[in-house]
């Protein structure tokens, strides 16, 4: 399952990041690593961008860039 | 004897109270200006103590130093070049993990690092102990305890920087960061290979020139070759070598793994470092989420927000922008009785006080828009604007913070512009500063008023909503058509962290809003000045037209009979010939000025360009009008005023009369409009756009490019309308 496909409230671990370097390089840094464990607090009003807790802080993502981010089963 | 210089930089991530901690370091001793070559801003503070001249610079916040946005790249460049004694770096204690990412990375440069853990009682309200000497022997680096925003700390951090800028670095080889053993090996092979090379002048110590060469680095690899020359060929050979057997070991890319092995080592410090209490306090930033990005309410609170900014802006501006108004008006009196009436008096009064003027008028509105954008900065606000408006902008292949500065455009360019700095791409920044003229200034709104409402006066206000429209539909197309011909490229990530709410400084805030505008003044004030002086000479000289001597012998005749005819009529009929003749006088004078308008060097360029304007429905004086906004767009009005012979304002009935009788149609007014609308943006706006972006270049684009679409879009709607019977 892809992160884009998760709903708000679930939590999830991350297994695999894809995408461009730039992106994969720029989520890494951010925390976003394989196993971290990620809260899916909510989408924008829009349905995107995406809102996640992650390491005990928030960050925003875009839908298209979550869906690079492949969560462990 | 002059004291010692010690130069001490501060790194931290975003959001980390780096500025504060700045602020309370230097106090009001701030040098505010930019990085050479972009518009990233640079601050500086000097303070005397300790017995040392202390230097401070505030380096960008970065969450990393790997080379990919400006910021990072100037904070890297800095310590690597500039090599500062200390490296202070604020380190956010509730989100600690995180933040040892950068301060790692800053441990492998092998600079002389203080850790500041800052926000301890945040920390500490969320559950988090931190055993700050272990953390010191661990990493082997200072660690010091700060409260930013209460000043606490600030003396020990100051004098712990003093005393390791005096000592010789020393990290233990045992305390490095470690990784694992095949990126190791790779490492080692690298610089034995480096070192087999023979003598090769490395810019960089060796093992982080070796880590980053794994990783990629396009600046480090730039520098190998700059240093090294031919042997640079062979190292970079090898790298790739060692790249591809990574490569084929991991099945990813060797930055990818060094980056999470960064953290798998972070994640151990944190193990023996940070116990985390079970009670748990209630998150007060998540609650005010709760509620700010709500579904149902995020946007309505957001559109109120910005009502209420536009409110303060442009409504509570008006207030100090009348009485600064009525300040210049009240000196040119002054200095009108004061001076001898002649070239000086009107240099100095039509010329420099009119330009300064227009100018210092506009500096409560920028005050006040930079609190509010301090404010919504300050307190995390400007970060969940984005997070709501980055659907609608990314339509536009833009980030969501873009939507701010754009809306600000509806009230001025000038602050909308300066507004993007709030961008971290450069090319967000770029196309967002070429599209915000696009949105109908409120300077502009005189001249529709003037124009809609002297030939649609039952729909003046449709047919201005409707310009105000297609500007913003212009600039939305604009923008489609910068990202994917000019600015072109993958997007910047949008990752962007939700950081918590926080309660603003006021000092913060004041300081914040006053570096900005200083900068408005001293920069827009120059510029502004020299193009009004040059608008006012053209306009003014020569002083006289051919036809001057033929309107004085007229007014001279007139009052002569009139005087005649007074003297002899009884006293009520005396008035009734004194307005009469007055009125009189007062048209010969007007004519009189027109007739100078058209003859002065203004009015002459009018008449050589107006086979330009002629496609789009324009006359020479609408030529001439056009060609003064370029100061500012309030001007048009008063030149329509001059050149039609009539008191020029927007309430004019006798400007109205005066169109309407020049042979304007409805469709020639409408082509004026939109060409109003969209051509060159004014003065100030063009040198904001030049400042702003760094280069004049993109200013000069940005003139080519309004005017040639202001010219087109006008063109296709007076020979349209033609041809459809308008």
């Amino acid at each position: 399952m892809r992160l884009s496909q998760m709903r708000e409230g679930q939590t999830g671990r991350i297994q695999r990041i894809g995408g461009n370097s730039r992106l994969r390089r720029r989520m890494l840094e951010m925390g976003l690593t394989p196993g971290s464990e990620v809260h899916i607090e909510k989408y924008a009003p829009l349905r995107d961008p995406m809102e996640l807790v992650i390491r005990g802080f928030h960050v925003s993502l875009r839908v298209e860039e979550a869906a690079e981010i492949e969560m462990e089963p | 004897m002059p004291q010692p210089l010690i130069r001490i930089a501060l790194t931290g991530n975003p959001n980390s109270g780096k500025t504060t901690i700045f602020n309370q370091l230097t106090g009001t001793r701030q040098k505010v200006g930019n990085w050479p070559g972009v518009t990233v801003e640079k601050k500086e503070g000097e303070i005397f103590k300790l017995g040392y001249h202390i230097q401070i610079i505030d380096l960008p916040g970065t969450y990393s130093l790997t080379p990919f946005s400006t910021e990072e790249i100037i904070a890297r460049n800095f310590i690597l070049d500039e090599n500062p004694d200390v490296v202070i770096d604020i380190i956010d204690a509730s989100n600690l993990e995180r933040n040892l990412y950068l301060a790692n990375q800053l441990r492998e440069l092998d600079c002389k690092v203080i850790f500041a853990l800052n926000m301890a009682d945040v920390a500490k309200s969320r559950g988090y102990k931190i055993d700050a000497k272990k953390l010191s022997q661990l990493l082997g680096v200072p660690v010091v305890f700060t409260v930013g925003n209460k000043g606490q700390g600030m003396t020990e951090l100051l004098e712990t920087a003093v005393e390791v800028a005096q000592k010789p670095l020393s990290i233990p080889e045992e305390r490095r960061v470690r990784y694992s053993k095949d990126i190791e090996s790779a490492i080692s092979e690298l610089r034995e290979f480096i070192r087999s090379q023979g003598d090769v002048p490395l810019p960089y110590n060796q093992r982080w020139t070796a880590i980053k060469l794994l990783e990629d680095d396009r600046i480090v690899k730039d520098r190998i070759k700059e240093a090294t020359g031919g042997k640079s060929r062979e190292i970079l050979n090898k790298t790739e070598d060692l790249r591809r057997r990574l490569m084929s070991r991991f099945d990813d890319e060797p930055e990818i793994i060094m980056t999470d092995e960064r953290y798998g080592f972070i994640a151990g410090i944190i193990k023996e470092v940070m116990s985390t209490s079970t009670f748990q306090r209630i998150d007060m930033s998540r609650n005010i989420d709760l509620v700010l990005t709500n579904r149902f309410l995020g946007f309505p609170i957001f559109i109120f927000f910005i009502w209420a900014m536009f409110q303060i802006t442009f409504s509570l501006g008006a207030y100090p922008m009348e009485w600064i108004d009525a300040g210049v008006v009240g000196l040119s009196t002054l200095l009108d009785t004061l001076l001898p009436s002649g070239m000086l008096e009107d240099f100095i009064l039509d010329g420099v006080i009119a330009g300064v003027g227009s100018v210092i008028v506009f500096l409560p509105n920028i005050l006040l828009l930079f609190f509010c954008i301090a404010l919504f900065e300050d307190t995390g606000y400007m970060a969940r604007a984005a997070f709501l408006m980055d659907r609608i902008m990314h339509l536009i292949g833009l980030h969501g913070k873009s939507f701010i500065p754009m809306l600000m455009g509806f009230g001025c360019s000038v602050p909308a512009i300066m507004a993007t700095r709030t961008l971290e791409s450069r090319k967000d920044r770029i196309l967002t500063i070429l599209i915000t003229p696009f949105m109908s200034c409120s300077a502009r709104l005189p001249v529709y008023i003037v124009l809609a409402g002297t030939f649609f006066a039952a729909n003046a206000g449709t047919v201005i909503f409707a310009v105000y429209l297609f500007g913003v539909v212009v600039s939305i197309l604009s923008g489609r058509l910068f990202r994917t011909v000019l600015l072109r490229g993958e997007d910047a990530p949008f990752v962007m962290e939700l950081p918590p709410y926080r309660m603003p400084m006021i000092r913060s805030l004041l300081i914040h809003m006053w570096d900005r505008s200083k900068l408005f003044l001293k920069k827009m004030g120059g510029i502004i000045l020299a193009g009004s002086i040059l608008v006012w000479a053209l306009s003014s000289f020569p002083k006289e037209s051919r036809y001057s001597p033929v309107y004085e012998a007229q007014i001279a005749r007139i009052t002569g009979a009139y005087a005649a005819r007074i003297q002899t009529a009884d006293p009520p009929e005396a008035e009734r010939l004194k307005l009469e003749q007055e009125e009189l006088i007062q048209k010969l004078s007007l004519a009189k000025e027109a007739k100078r308008a058209e003859n002065s060097y203004i009015g002459r360029i009018g008449k050589v360009i107006e086979p330009v304007f002629q496609p789009i429905g324009i006359d020479w004086r609408g030529s001439v009008a056009l060609l003064t906004g370029f100061v500012a767009k309030e001007i048009v009005v008063s030149t329509l005023g001059v050149l039609y012979v009539a008191e020029g304002d927007a309430e004019s009935e006798a400007l109205r009369h005066a169109l309407k009788r020049s042979g304007i149609t409805p469709l020639s007014a409408l082509s004026m409009m939109i060409f109003v609308l969209l051509y060159i943006p004014c003065l100030a706006t063009v040198s904001a756009i030049a400042r702003e972006t760094g280069s004049a270049r993109w200013a000069v684009f940005n003139i080519g490019y309004t005017t040639a679409v202001a010219w087109g879009m006008a063109f296709i709607i007076y020979q349209g309308g033609r041809i459809l019977g308008f």
